[in-house]
């Protein structure tokens, strides 16, 4: 009666195709940064300076007359995209227009943004916009710099815990899946070119929180049965420990990954962007928790010496 | 493990209790607003009219009123990031220090000889004597006017340093000095901002300094951020400056120490002022819209002692002569005095509107910006699309929850409706924390506490696996419960612990969007481990003590 999505006991060979998993994976790790390096990312401007406007209309929106009405205005590069969104009814229609940081002003002054909006009612005279939101360039830079060093810091801080409570092949094992995940879902982004903003940076690093979530859970089971199954292979006791976690990894993907949906489906657009990140963050934190993790703490082995009694808390064992 | 003592037990529910006590008003949360804006007006020191006492009662004065701050993204308003040009107010320093210089060096004349003040940089103040020679004579005395630096940083140093080359004498602000000033003109511009801010009447506005010279100012409820910087981007710096001549020419060469303002209101009209002011609006104590004998809206203004004596004296000393209303760089308006005015008030008039009026004695009360706001980000967020996403992400959040109680009562049964309650119990208590701490709730908190709903279960789940492998070895189901715990322990602490430091980093770190996911989540895995660790046991070691079942099914 019992809502069982993994058989209470298994007994499965997570390493059969252990070649095949890493291959797979450093092949996604490579194609991701093969991408990001051609097509690159669709900054926002948190990255890249310059305004947004959000414009709603009952009429359906026309991106080549919009692209018109603003053009003469001579503001440079403007991007122009339709937003959908299944919570929309048929007289909702919603455009983004994204334009440039224009040289050599910190931020757009109002008649400029006025100015656009009059254009735009050249189109539809009931046009609305809900939001208007300017980017100088001396904060989007910073903003990049303050992200990137949140994500550094983050992997810096696990790194130095785990080495304090595992031993040091672990930490480069986590780390490893970490850096797996960020780059899976880097490669994502720039593959669907989904906005890259402030808020992909948050779910990044929740991405890196999850990540490491499952993989220590992994690893404390791993280290409890290293106590206990002596003489038993390192691969063997590895596969022990993800047998036994498997049915709680697989439950708590499952009842996170059923949240996210919700919120993917109803959180409305302004934020799909941010939970889809998550969302493929959590399938690939899985994932690596499972095959990256603990292969490369396989691949580096661990110091397996009888400890001593006296000394056999958690911080011994560190040999570095 | 399964006896939980007295104490602890009552600890556990009053946690809960006062948790859930401090979510409540959010659940009534236009009754508690309506309820607390009245009890700011009584604050206030409003008279207790039968409507603000109506209000009042809407929420029971006993229970916690505080709610959760919704951020600008749930509610709409305008965000603004200025950057305050704190190397404005050097010039002004250095312009300020000159009499002093030029009355020290006056003195010792028959030495140094002539003084006259040169062009320089504006946060310079250069000083050329007519006696070469004795310029380190003048450089002693110069530095005799230095004042020590009263803070903890400068302690030691002087406020200026004073160099020479040639027969010119050099004075900058110190390194220290310089730092001390930008502190303090950060400080006061916060300040006025607040001051206007709160002037214009907008509720819980945000203004807070950010790093060394930077301001940001959220105001919930305003229709944009143009609006906004029209109240709080002017500096409202109001001169009063003797007039040198009239010009039609903006490029006429002004004299030295003088210089070219146009007129707000005559096209093709610029004044040639005295660069330095008799009296400034840092003088006023007060402004108030009204009219002048034309009836035309002016603003009446009035100087404090000094200003009054310093206003009286020049216009007693230049009867006759125009003299200059300075706004922002421009000419308000340049009267020619028609007689002494000792009394310190006066009236400004110009080609004002109403409004304008008004605006300019609220600018003028509040007081100048020490220096100019360049502002560097800028967003406006409509209403309608704050409540849009209020209503979907409550939406989104229900069936997220429906989903994962649904899920975790059929995969653990009973013990998932344990789960269930202290889950429920979790969301409550993430609330209860967001009111006590005053909090701002924003979308990606939203989803923060999404994503803790999923892993709120993580803690549950690997008790109740590890209490499934237990019950296998087939000791009992209270010892398999008790190891259950014991055993699941580590791997919660590590794996929250873990989360909780990337929170940590992000609240440290992130601005905006990336702080308000960060509360949400550290928030929520400090209470679902309280949840998950404490409530559900003390829940099944309750069911346990009624029941004594010989065997459980997990």
């Amino acid at each position: 009666m019992r809502l069982k999505l993994v058989p209470s006991e298994t007994n499965w060979d997570f390493f059969k195709y252990v070649r095949l998993t890493l291959g797979a994976s450093a092949v996604a790790m490579v194609a991701s940064l093969v991408l990001w390096l051609s097509v690159g990312l669709n900054f926002g401007i948190d990255f890249l300076g310059g305004t947004t406007i959000r414009t709603e209309s009952a009429q359906v929106v026309d991106v080549a007359a919009y692209r018109a009405a603003v053009e003469p205005l001579g503001l440079g590069d403007i991007s122009i995209t339709e937003v959908f969104d299944p919570t929309f009814g048929p007289e909702r229609n919603v455009a983004m227009l994204r334009i440039q940081a224009q040289e050599g002003q910190e931020s757009v002054p109002p008649e400029t943004i006025l100015a656009i909006e009059e254009a735009l009612r050249t189109v539809d005279p009931e046009m609305t916009f809900p939001s208007v939101e300017s980017v100088g360039p001396k904060v989007s830079g910073e903003l990049i710099l303050t992200a990137m060093l949140a994500v550094g810091a983050s992997m810096v801080a696990i790194l130095f815990y785990i080495w304090l409570r595992f031993e040091w092949q672990f930490s480069i094992g986590a780390i490893a899946a970490l850096v797996h995940d960020v780059v899976l879902t880097i490669g994502i982004f720039s593959l669907l070119q989904i906005r890259f903003d402030l808020a992909t940076i948050a779910a990044l690093l929740t991405i890196i929180g999850y990540s490491i979530n499952d993989t220590v859970v992994i690893f404390d089971r791993l280290r409890e049965n290293l106590i206990k199954y002596k003489k038993k292979p390192l691969r063997d006791v590895m596969n022990l420990s993800v047998n036994e976690t498997l049915s709680r990894t697989v439950m708590t993907s499952g009842t996170t990954l059923l949240a996210l949906l919700a919120l993917l489906a109803l959180g409305g657009d302004v934020i799909r962007g941010f939970v889809f990140a998550i969302f493929w963050g959590i399938i690939v934190g899985t994932y690596s928790s499972v095959f990256v993790a603990k292969n490369i703490v396989l691949l580096l082995g661990v110091n397996r010496e009888p400890k001593d009694p006296e000394k056999g808390n958690q911080f011994a064992g560190i040999d570095a | 493990m399964l006896q939980i003592p007295l104490w602890k037990r009552v600890l556990i529910w009053g946690v809960v209790l006062i948790g859930l006590s401090y979510a409540l008003p959010n659940a009534f949360y236009s009754r508690v607003e309506t309820h607390n804006d009245a009890a700011a007006l009584v604050e206030a020191g409003a008279a207790e009219t039968g409507e603000i006492a109506a209000d009042l009662g809407q929420w029971p004065a006993f229970l916690p009123s505080s709610l959760v701050n919704l951020g600008l993204d749930l509610r709409g308003g305008a965000h603004l990031l200025a950057e305050v040009q704190v190397a404005d107010v050097y010039a002004d320093r250095m312009d300020a220090f000159w009499p002093e210089v030029r009355d020290a060096l006056r003195d010792a004349r028959d030495t140094v000889g002539t003084i006259r003040r040169q062009d320089s940089p504006p946060d310079q103040l250069r000083v050329r004597i007519s006696n070469p020679e004795e310029i380190t004579r003048a450089v002693a005395i110069v530095r005799g006017l230095a004042q020590p630096i009263v803070s903890f940083t400068g302690v030691g140093q002087d406020d200026i340093e004073v160099s020479f080359e040639g027969a010119d004498l050099i004075i900058e602000l110190s390194e220290a000095e310089k730092q001390a000033t930008d502190d303090r003109t950060l400080q006061q511009s916060l300040e006025i901002i607040r001051r206007r801010v709160d002037e214009a009447g907008t509720r819980e506005p945000t203004i807070q300094r950010q790093g060394e010279d930077r301001v940001l100012i959220q105001v919930p409820g305003i229709a944009s951020a143009s609006e906004l910087k029209e109240l709080i981007g002017q500096t409202a710096r109001l001169t009063f400056n003797p007039v040198v001549s009239r010009t039609s020419d903006p490029d006429a060469p002004p004299g030295p120490r003088n210089i070219v303002l146009p007129s707000i209101d005559e096209p093709n009209t610029y004044y040639v002022l005295e660069q330095t002011p008799v009296v400034s609006g840092d003088q006023l104590t007060d402004a108030q819209p009204s009219f002048d004998q034309n009836g035309r809206p002016a603003v009446n203004f009035r100087f404090n002692p000094t200003g009054a004596r310093l206003f009286g004296d020049y216009t007693a000393e230049n009867i006759g002569s125009p003299f200059a209303i300075v706004l922002d760089n421009e000419v308000i308006s340049a009267p020619v005095i028609q007689s002494h005015i000792p009394g310190g008030s006066g009236i400004i008039t110009g080609n004002f509107s109403v409004e304008e009026s008004t605006q300019l004695a609220v600018l003028l009360r509040a007081g100048a910006l020490p220096a100019e706001m360049i502002f560097l980000e800028e967003r406006t967020i409509g209403p309608e699309l704050g409540q849009d996403s209020i209503e979907a992400g409550a939406l989104a959040c229900l069936v997220a929850l429906g989903a994962v109680l649904v899920f975790m009562m059929l995969s653990y049964g009973l013990f998932g409706v344990f789960a269930n309650i202290a889950l429920l119990l979790n969301i409550a208590l993430i609330f209860g924390v967001l009111s006590l701490i005053g909090a701002t709730l924003t979308l990606p908190g939203i989803a923060g506490i999404v994503l803790t709903i999923g892993m709120a279960v993580d803690a549950n789940v690997l008790v109740f696996e590890r209490i499934r492998e237990e019950l296998k070895t087939a000791r009992g189901p209270a010892r398999a419960i008790e190891l259950g715990y014991e055993k699941a322990l580590s791997a919660i602490v590590d794996a929250n612990t873990t989360t909780f430091i990337v929170a940590a980093i992000l609240f440290t770190l992130g601005a905006g969007p990336v702080r308000g996911f960060a509360v949400t989540l550290g928030i929520g895995i400090v209470t679902s481990v309280f949840t998950a660790i404490f409530v559900t046991r003390l829940l099944i070691v309750l069911w346990f003590e009624r029941r004594r079942p010989k065997q459980i099914e997990v």
